[in-house]
């Protein structure tokens, strides 16, 4: 019995998220393996090979792997992993593509963004926007499930590496075409692993940029917006924070003019330390918050930004 | 051309849902359309011009409460509706397959799925049933367009967006971005009510609903309990540096 982990990574080291899905597939107790799909990724498959817990490397590298399409993704999923009993990758979006269009080409069922693996096939995962947590038992032969990596630690570096085996790719699926992609250029840290994470709501308007960089600059923080803020297009749709955008589990998360909808608590509820500024005494957010402060936005956070002297502490 | 758009009635999000004393089940108060299935509704509508007609075809899985969705569908602008009848609620893959089903018979050029249903948040459904088919996919839709015989389609990934280029047929689920519904007007509503629903059974479509995955337990998650009110800046700063530690 062996365990597949597909790798997700930047072209040269793994992602945080994939580091701790390792950690999660140590609960079968077996051989975990590896998968590295892409182009040119011997540098990622060497990044998997020296991290404890990983038995073997598996790597397919092939020209139209560079960026990755759902149909050839799953093609690899199902060619390799049809020999696995268990395939689990992190919950976001390229393995929720890829991971559900290979299960139903393996006629097996899929878990969704499981967060404690209380036995092989015996699994945790919030349901009704993280209001209600489900244990299920899947009672398939092969084991398909995205993990939410910020539930599991991250596994640590392995004083040997491990065996590296290429295997070939399967011949290009030509069902869509990759056109583009438009990543925000950005100097701040990954919304998903940042230690600290400041977000504004709606009600920061105009100034939603210039209030929030320069406290995040002076945290280290990753920048993330409520739904409200998206849609009102102060913020990129990618930083959403919520049960329909990025759950996050920051050591520090700061909310700023947010109301604290149920669809925005469910991605953050799993932070250390929340922190509310909000005008309104009676915002809901002020139910979930360790630290509240009611005031005005406008003239709280400069005042924060000027009070912040040294850096977080680590 | 024709887009077939799959429709599932969920709980209304805004009610917040509790555990049966029992344990055993969640009561919701399952009035609502998923709300991406509506925004995929809407885009199959704007994919319709005069130079590209579309027939609209909405199909739900559900019983006969299910018709509420189909209807809702209806009156927005869609063509005629399925439901295809069921007691139980089926797994992602039964769904996929019951689609497969409708699909030999329908012939669609373009499905349409919303990312996931609100409630159990699987979305899993619309991959399951592009693999099925053998059909490209695009997820987490964004933007929709035509462009030549291809359908362009903008995708939400982590930190940005990615286009891809699909053939069809082909397979799109929406995000919520991807537009915002309208308003149904009362003659339409009206209208709708004259409007075809079709109803199959499972045994008909030649599927036999497998429970894969059962559940075993449900618990409330631990809910974080409010803390205090910092009366300032410097306050705050000071609890967060002494107390919580996570300031320097
Ligand atoms: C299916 C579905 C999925 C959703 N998914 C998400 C999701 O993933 N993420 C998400 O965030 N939302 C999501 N939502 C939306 C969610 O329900 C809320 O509408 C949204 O979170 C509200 O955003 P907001 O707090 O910025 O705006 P509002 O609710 O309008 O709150 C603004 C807050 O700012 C405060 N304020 C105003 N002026 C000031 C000032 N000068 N100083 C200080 N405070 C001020 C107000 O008191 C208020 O509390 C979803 C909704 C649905 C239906
Ligand atoms: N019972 C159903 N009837 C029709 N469509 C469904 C049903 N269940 C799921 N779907 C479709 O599949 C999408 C994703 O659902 P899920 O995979 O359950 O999160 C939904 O947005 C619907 O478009």
């Amino acid at each position: 019995m062996t365990v597949l982990v597909w790798a997700e990574h930047n072209g040269i080291s793994l992602k945080k998220s994939t580091r701790q899905t390792i950690s999660a597939a140590q609960a079968w107790n077996e051989p975990v393996h590896v998968l590295v799909v892409g182009h040119q990724v011997s540098a990622v498959a060497q990044d998997a090979a020296t991290l404890a817990g990983v038995a073997e490397v598996i790597q397919v590298d092939a020209p139209h792997l560079a960026h990755v399409l759902a149909e050839d993704l799953a093609a690899c999923l199902v060619e390799i992993g049809k020999d696995y009993q268990v395939i689990l990758a992190n919950h976001a979006p390229y393995a929720r593509n890829a991971l559900a269009r290979a299960a139903a080409l393996l006629d097996v069922g899929m878990v969704s963004d499981v967060i404690h693996i209380e036995a092989p096939a015996i699994y945790t995962h919030p349901v009704f926007a993280g209001s209600i947590l489900e244990t299920v038992v899947n009672t398939d032969a092969i084991q398909i499930l995205t993990v939410r990596g910020s539930a599991f630690s991250e596994t640590a570096p392995a004083p040997v590496a491990h065996k590296i085996t290429e295997r070939n790719a399967p011949k290009p699926q030509g069902l869509s075409r990759w056109i583009r992609e438009d990543v925000h250029a950005s100097d701040r840290p990954e919304l998903t692993s940042a230690r600290v994470v400041v977000a504004g709501g709606r009600a920061l308007g105009e100034q939603f940029n210039t209030l929030l960089q320069p406290l995040a600059g002076k945290l280290g923080a990753a920048i993330g917006a409520s739904r409200s803020a998206v849609d009102a297009g102060l913020a990129a749709n990618d930083i959403q924070v919520g049960q329909t955008g990025i759950v996050i589990a920051p050591d520090l998360y700061i909310a700023i003019g947010i109301s604290g909808a149920i669809q925005h608590v469910a991605g953050i509820k799993d932070s250390k330390v929340i922190v509310a500024i909000n005008n309104d005494p009676d915002a809901p957010i002020f139910q979930i918050a360790d630290y509240g402060l009611v005031g005005d936005l406008f003239t709280l956070v400069p005042e924060l930004v000027a009070g912040i002297t040294g850096a977080t502490s680590h | 051309m024709k887009i077939l758009v799959a429709l599932k009635r969920v709980p209304d999000y805004s009610v917040p849902a509790r555990i049966t004393p029992d344990g055993s089940d969640i009561e919701a108060n399952k009035i609502a359309i998923n709300p991406f299935d509506e925004i995929a509704v809407e885009a199959a509508l704007r994919l319709s011009t005069p130079q590209r007609p579309a027939e609209i075809v909405v199909v739900s899985i559900g019983n006969l409460a299910s018709q509420e969705v189909l209807r809702h569908a209806l009156a927005m602008g869609a063509d005629r509706a399925i439901r295809v009848e069921t007691e139980n609620s089926l797994e992602p893959l039964d769904v996929a397959k019951v689609l497969k089903a409708v699909a030999g018979w329908e012939q669609p050029d373009l499905w349409l799925l919303g990312k996931q249903a609100v409630g159990a948040d699987a979305g899993q459904t619309g991959q399951m049933l592009a693999g099925l088919l053998g059909i490209g996919q695009a997820t987490f839709v964004s933007a929709l367009e035509w462009q030549g015989n291809e359908l362009i389609a903008r995708r939400e990934v982590e930190g940005g967006t990615e286009t891809l280029a699909l053939k069809l047929p082909a397979l799109v689920t929406t995000d919520l971005q991807l537009n915002t519904p309208r308003y149904i007007k009362l003659p339409n509503l009206i209208a709708a009510k004259r409007k075809p629903i079709e109803t199959l059974t499972l045994a008909e479509l030649g599927i036999t609903p497998r429970q894969r995955i059962q559940r075993i337990k449900l618990e409330n998650a631990p809910a974080r309990t409010a803390g205090i009110k910092v009366s300032s800046v410097p306050e705050l700063l000071e609890k967060l540096r002494t107390d919580a530690k996570v300031l320097s």
